[in-house]
């Protein structure tokens, strides 16, 4: 490790090492009330890690690439973010820097404000080859300025009256060019067939094909025909993604209006609307569904972006009630340790540091509701074993194609998907290893199920064996 | 029609060996279990009729299996289910609801459609079994 000299004259005008101007500070205890970041970076060759570890506490605080004497006016070493801590990653060229903000760099309850903070600037910096925010630790004094979920898995499940399973989805497909009179078809179809929830997909919003207005009442008729069919609470997401928040309030009114239980905005819309139609979906009793549209952008390569775990953290705090996380068998990208990870940080109360899953910090949510998260993305019927397996009881189960390309039709589908999650639930409840027994348990249910018979024949040799690009640098080593 | 409320409505009917099943892990997460009776399955009637108070002290699901005979016995034409509630810190709400017994008919429920503005409809959705005055129907 470097050793740090104090500059003869801190604040001789020109360029000083950010590491000399207090930047990185290895003796700093962090407080109780500090924000923690852990960044993996790769300095460019010609830098000491010490000193780009710096730079990053630097840029994403006070710093800027000279010395000024305005500094001189603040209390500038409060307002220094510190790197404490600089670990090597093994066997790689990449570092881990921890780094702490007090807290008064931040305005309360604002995601914008903090991310333009810790990942404004510095992500460009020159003297460094990449760099990822890894995780952050969000101090209870900060967590309480944000409303948070508008309403949580709790409150979710009593106003649908369902507990003890995972709710289970499917997003209309195809995604794009369905009028709306046969795109309700969809949602009816599998709704009465058994699912609790239909989806709009992130791209849907108001395009030529279908207007908004037109999706609303054709959804809203087939939801509640489903419901009078089985009586029970269906919904399906609508979403109120659109170009202004005049037009996102215009169409979650409406869907309020209409009496639709959820709805539902992409990520692409942006923090602050975010946090704008949650206030709105907690005052007006609406259950808020977010898709992460676009994240993968960002936090798929594992030396360079944000990683899911801090945007989960982000959602949780600007409030959101569902927000798909991975499925881990599936189709998309997601590190069985990583997402559970994910899981844990969005559904539970206290997080312990967990370097197997990911997890650089204790996380304490101080009673903040939970977020339910979603599995969407290629999973079927099949496999539902490994699904309740690896995700648990408190996760929505969405099965598109799983659903509508069940050969006897949607609702044949959407059956076949309710018995299998019925069947795997009654059977871990009695006590059996469900896991390892899982074929064989679904094979028993499809004796007297022919919907779920027939989706078990249709996809019994689908899956997804890729190698993920995101993986935790720790691992078991087997015994 | 079948009402497909609660956890299990998807699978045939459980066996007293299989409620017996759910109970015993219910009793194994430290959650109460309630039973409760209703003949008006409508999705939003929430609040079915208390068969006896949860029972948060019951440590035998044998002892629970009786009471719900005798649920059983005195209401045998209506919907029954099991509720197990998980009373910790950050849940406080129900971990487990199924239904344990139906009437012997259905009748489902009617889906009345009024014309709204702009082509919108309003939907109101009334029980079959409600459509006679409920006379207590649903108290001992």
């Amino acid at each position: 490790m470097t050793l740090v000299k104090k500059p003869e004259n801190r604040w001789s005008a020109g360029v000083t090492p950010y590491a000399e101007m207090g930047y990185y500070s290895p003796d700093y205890e962090p407080k109780d009330t500090d924000i923690l970041c852990a960044f993996r970076f790769v300095p460019q060759d010609s830098v000491e890690p010490v000193e780009a570890a710096a730079a990053i506490a630097g840029e994403s605080s006070t710093a800027t690439w000279t010395v000024v004497w305005t500094d001189r006016l603040t209390a500038h070493e409060h307002y220094q973010a510190k790197c404490y801590r600089v670990t090597p990653v093994p066997g790689t060229n990449q570092h881990i820097a921890c780094i702490a903000y007090d807290l008064d760099l931040f305005e309360e309850g604002s995601i914008a404000n903090l991310t333009s903070s810790i990942i404004g600037n510095v992500f460009g910096f020159k003297a460094l080859k990449s760099l990822r925010l890894e995780d952050m630790r969000i101090p209870p004094h900060y967590v309480k300025t944000f409303q948070g979920p508008p309403h949580g898995i709790v409150m979710e499940r009593e106003y649908l009256g369902k507990y003890g399973r995972p709710l289970l989805g499917a997003t209309v497909k195809p995604k794009l060019g369905l009028s709306a009179h046969n795109y309700g078809r969809v949602v009816y179809e599998a709704l009465r067939g058994g699912l609790d929830f239909t989806k709009d997909d992130e791209n849907i919003n108001s395009q030529p094909f279908m207007r908004w207005r037109d999706r609303w009442l054709f959804c809203m008729e087939a939801v509640n025909k489903a419901i009078a069919d089985t009586g029970e609470i269906k919904g399906h997401y609508l979403n109120v993604t659109a170009a202004t928040m005049e037009d996102i309030y215009e169409r979650a009114e409406f869907a309020k209006e209409l009496g639709s239980v959820i709805i539902m905005i992409d990520l692409t819309v942006g923090y602050s609307a975010i946090q704008s139609i949650s206030r709105w979906a907690r005052r007006n009793g609406v259950i808020l569904h977010l898709h992460r549209a676009g994240h993968s952008t960002f936090t798929r390569q594992k030396t360079h972006g944000v990683s899911f775990r801090a945007l989960a953290k982000w959602m949780r705090l600007a409030g959101v009630d569902h927000i798909h996380a991975g499925t881990v068998v599936g189709k998309l990208e997601g590190d069985p340790n990583n997402v559970r990870g994910y899981y844990d940080l969005l559904r539970e109360n206290r997080i312990a540091a967990n370097p197997l899953r990911g997890i650089y910090f204790d996380q304490e949510w101080a009673s903040m509701p939970a977020t339910m998260p979603v599995a969407s993305g290629g999973i079927h019927a099949g496999q539902m074993h490994q699904l309740l397996h690896y995700l648990g009881e408190d996760v929505v189960l969405q099965f598109g194609g799983g659903t509508i390309g069940h050969p006897d039709g949607i609702a044949a589908g959407a059956t076949a998907n309710r018995v299998a999650v019925e069947a795997m639930i009654q059977a871990r409840n009695a006590g059996r290893d469900y896991l390892s027994e899982g074929p064989e348990i679904l094979a028993r249910a499809a004796r007297w199920s022919p919907s779920l018979s027939r989706a078990l024949e249709t996809w019994k040799d689908v899956s997804f064996n890729f190698e993920s690009t995101d993986t935790p640098d720790v691992t078991v080593t087997p015994v | 029609m079948r009402i497909t409320q609660g956890t299990f409505s998807f699978l045939p009917d459980f066996t007293d060996d299989e409620i017996l099943e759910q109970v015993e892990y219910s009793l194994s997460n430290g959650w109460a279990v309630s039973i409760e009776h209703t003949s008006d399955p409508h999705p939003r009637n929430v609040y079915w009729e208390l068969w006896e108070l949860p029972m948060f002290d019951a440590r035998d699901a044998e002892t629970i299996l009786q009471s719900l005979r005798a649920c059983r016995a005195a209401f045998p034409d209506h919907y029954i289910r099991v509720s197990a509630y998980d009373s910790r810190l950050g849940r406080q709400t129900t971990a487990l609801q199924f239904i344990v017994q139906r009437p012997k008919e259905e009748p489902g429920f009617h889906l009345e459609r009024i014309e709204w503005s702009d082509r919108s409809q309003r939907y109101r959705i009334r029980a079959y079994a409600t459509d006679r005055p409920s006379n207590g129907r649903d108290q001992q």
